[in-house]
C-alpha cells in the first residue's frame, strides 16, 4: 500500500537520481568556489530568471506543497487562505526590500542595517534575530523531512534526518552558493513541472475545466467546501497571521541573501518578478491539487494515511499517474526539503561567520581567506545542530514552528530593515532594541498562546488569546525602534543617511 | 549642480527621486495590503457572501482568492514597468 511506510522502489530510484545529479552539480560548483564571494554569492553572476527560480525554490517548502494541498483536500476553501497568504509577501519584498538591499549590502541583511550604524551592537542583534528564524525554520524542515521520508520511502525517522543533514552539508560545504542555487533551480523546475503535470492529469477527467472539478467536490462533500469554514473564526487572529506571513517573507535571512547573488539591482528587481509569477502559479495549482485529492482519493482515505493530510498530493499522484508518478512526486517532495535546508544552512553560516566572527569578534580585521574557513566550520556546526534538533524534536507539531519563524522574521528583522533604509533618525540603540524586543516578544507570546498552552501543554486556558502574535509584536518592534531613537538622537548617524540614500539608488558605483 | 539631460530623458534630483520611489513603493504596498486584508476581513465577517455560488463550482470566495493572487501579479507588474521605464531613466540621469 502506497504511503504507509513500505519502501517504494521507484521513489527510491528517482530520489537516488536526484541525489546523484545534485552531487554532480556540487562537484562542478566546488571547482568554482574558491573565494568568499563565490561561497556566499556565487560570484554575483546569477541571472534574473535563475535567481527567480532559486527564490521560488527556496520559498516553496514541503509545508507549502504537501501541507497546503492536504489542507485544501481536507477543508476546501479554508486551505486556500494559506495559498493566498504565502504569496502576498512577495510584492512587499519587491516594492520595499529587493533593490535597496542589493545596493547596500554584500553578504547578509545585517550589512544593510549596520551600514551607517555602529557595527558590533547591530550585528549581534541581527544575528540573534536571524539565527532564531533559521533555527525554527530548520527544525520544521528536519522534522517534516523525517516524517515524510518515513511515509514515502519506509526509512526510519532518524536515518532520514541524518541523510538530509549530510547531503545538505555536502552541497553547502563544497559547492557554497553556486551549488545551493543550482539545487534550488533544479528543485523548482521539478516541483513546478511535477505539480503542473499532476494538475493536468486531474483536470483531464474534467475536460480541463477546474470549475467542473470544484463542482464535483461540492457534489460529494457539500457546498461548504467552497465557502469559509472554521479556520478563520477570530478576525484579529486572522489579520495577525496575515501580517506575519506578509511581512515575514521580507525578513527571512535565506531569502534576503539571494539578492546578493545577482550582478545589480535591476536584475534583483526582475528576479522577484519571476519569483512572484512562479510562486503565484504554483499556489493556483494547489487549488486544483487539493480539490483533486478530495474528489479522487476522498478525505477518509487521506487522513487514514496521515491525519494531517500531508500525503494528499503523493496519493493523488499514485491515483492519476500510477506508481512511477507517485515515485517521482515523492522524490520531488524530498528534493524540496533538501534545497530549503541547504539555503537555510548557508544563510546561517553567513550570519555566524560574516556578522559575528568577522565584524564582532575580529572587529572587521579579518581577511577573506579566514572568513571562508570560519564559514565552512560554521556550516559543519549548523549541520550537526540541525540533525540533533531534528532528532530531538521528533514527533513535535511542526506547523507552529513555521508560523513562529515567520512571526520572528516579521517582528525582529523586517522593521529594522525598513527603518534603516527609509528613516534617517534610526540609531544604533534603536535598531538593537527593536530586534531584541521583536525576537523576545514573538517567542514569549507564542509560548503563552493557545498553540502551546492548550494544544501542546494541555492547559485549560492560554495567557495570550492569539495564535499568531504578529499584530502585537510587529507594531511593538517599530515603536521601540522609533521611541529609543527619538529619546537619544545621534546626529552623526543621521548625517550618514544622505550618503546611504545615494547608495540605495545608485549602488556603490 | 547643473543638470543637462538628453531630450526625453527626465532628470530629478536625488531627493526628488527618493521621495518619488518611496511614494510609489508605499502606495503599492498599501494597495497589496488593502486587497489581501480586505479578503481576510470578508472571510471573517461575511462568510455567507463568500459561500454564494456564481456558477456551479465557483463560489465568490474561491474567485476572490484567485483574484488576490492575480492582484499580486498585477501590482508587481506595474512596479516593474514603472521601474524599468522611468526609475532607471532617472538613475541614468543622476549618474551623468
Amino acid at each position: 500500500m502506497i504511503g504507509t511506510g513500505e519502501p517504494n522502489v521507484v521513489a527510491i530510484g528517482f530520489f537516488l537520481a536526484f541525489i546523484a545529479l545534485s552531487l554532480g552539480i556540487t562537484v562542478w560548483a566546488s571547482r568554482r568556489t574558491r573565494t568568499l564571494d563565490h561561497f556566499y554569492t556565487a560570484g554575483r553572476s546569477v541571472t534574473a530568471l535563475q535567481n527567480g527560480l532559486a527564490l521560488a525554490g527556496d520559498f516553496m517548502s514541503a509545508a507549502s506543497f504537501l501541507g497546503i494541498a492536504g489542507l485544501v483536500a481536507l477543508s476546501g476553501f479554508d486551505g486556500l487562505i494559506y495559498s493566498v497568504g504565502w504569496l502576498v509577501g512577495w510584492p512587499v519584498v519587491m516594492f520595499l526590500i529587493a533593490e535597496p538591499l542589493r545596493n547596500l549590502g554584500r553578504y547578509t541583511f545585517a550589512d544593510v542595517v549596520a551600514a551607517r550604524l555602529r557595527q558590533a551592537p547591530v550585528r549581534v542583534a541581527s544575528a540573534i534575530g536571524s539565527l532564531a528564524v533559521i533555527a525554527f525554520y530548520l527544525i520544521a524542515q528536519m522534522v517534516g523531512a523525517g516524517n515524510l521520508i518515513r511515509l514515502l520511502f519506509g526509512l526510519p525517522y532518524e536515518v532520514a534526518v541524518l541523510i538530509v543533514g549530510v547531503v545538505m552539508l555536502a552541497y553547502v560545504l563544497f559547492g557554497g552558493m553556486t551549488a545551493t542555487t543550482w539545487v534550488q533551480i533544479v528543485k523548482a523546475v521539478l516541483l513546478l513541472g511535477g505539480a503542473t503535470v499532476l494538475a493536468l492529469l486531474v483536470l483531464a477527467k474534467f475536460s480541463f475545466n477546474p470549475l467542473a472539478l470544484f463542482a464535483e467536490a461540492a457534489r460529494q462533500y457539500g457546498d461548504g467546501v467552497l465557502s469559509p469554514g472554521r479556520l478563520v473564526s477570530d478576525p484579529v487572529d486572522a489579520i495577525s497571521l496575515g501580517l506575519a506571513l506578509m511581512l515575514g517573507t521580507a525578513g527571512l535571512p535565506h531569502i534576503l541573501m539571494r539578492f546578493y547573488t545577482v550582478p545589480d539591482s535591476r536584475t534583483a528587481r526582475s528576479s522577484v518578478g519571476y519569483a512572484t509569477a512562479f510562486i503565484g502559479f504554483f499556489y493556483l495549482l494547489t487549488f486544483v491539487l487539493g480539490f483533486g485529492a478530495m474528489v479522487n482519493i476522498g478525505r477518509d482515505a487521506i487522513t487514514k494515511v496521515d491525519p494531517g493530510g500531508n500525503m494528499a498530493a503523493p496519493l493523488l499522484a499514485a491515483a492519476v499517474g500510477g506508481t512511477p508518478f507517485f515515485g517521482f512526486i515523492s522524490a520531488v517532495a524530498f528534493a524540496t526539503i533538501l534545497a530549503v535546508v541547504a539555503g537555510l544552512a548557508l544563510s546561517g553560516a553567513a550570519t555566524l561567520s560574516h556578522d559575528l566572527w568577522v565584524n564582532v569578534v575580529r572587529k572587521g580585521h579579518s581577511n577573506s581567506g579566514e572568513e571562508l574557513i570560519v564559514a565552512r566550520i560554521a556550516t559543519v556546526a549548523l549541520a550537526i545542530v540541525s540533525i540533533a534538533l531534528g532528532i530531538l524534536f521528533k514527533g513535535q507539531n511542526v506547523a507552529y514552528m513555521v508560523g513562529l519563524a515567520f512571526a520572528i522574521a516579521a517582528s525582529a528583522n523586517f522593521p529594522v530593515l525598513v527603518l534603516s533604509m527609509f528613516w534617517s533618525r534610526l540609531t544604533t540603540a534603536g535598531a538593537q532594541a527593536s530586534t531584541i524586543v521583536g525576537t523576545v516578544s514573538a517567542l514569549v507570546l507564542i509560548y503563552l498562546s493557545p498553540a502551546i498552552q492548550i494544544d501542546v501543554l494541555k492547559h485549560a486556558e492560554a495567557w495570550f488569546p492569539l495564535r499568531n502574535p504578529g499584530i502585537v509584536t510587529i507594531p511593538l518592534s517599530f515603536a521601540v525602534a522609533m521611541v529609543v531613537s527619538w529619546l537619544r538622537p545621534v546626529p552623526e548617524e543621521a548625517r550618514a543617511f544622505h550618503a546611504l540614500e545615494r547608495r540605495i539608488h545608485l549602488g556603490t558605483e | 549642480m547643473p543638470v543637462t539631460s538628453a531630450p526625453g530623458s527626465p532628470s530629478l534630483t536625488l531627493e526628488a527621486l527618493t521621495a518619488l520611489r518611496w511614494r510609489i513603493a508605499l502606495s503599492l504596498t498599501v494597495a497589496m495590503m488593502v486587497v489581501y486584508f480586505g479578503f481576510i476581513l470578508l472571510v471573517a465577517f461575511d462568510k455567507p457572501l463568500l459561500g454564494r455560488l456564481i456558477v456551479p463550482g465557483l463560489s465568490v470566495g474561491v474567485l476572490l482568492g484567485a483574484l488576490v493572487i492575480v492582484a499580486a501579479w498585477v501590482l508587481t507588474w506595474v512596479y516593474v514597468r514603472w521601474a524599468n521605464n522611468h526609475y532607471d531613466a532617472h538613475l541614468r540621469g543622476l549618474r551623468r
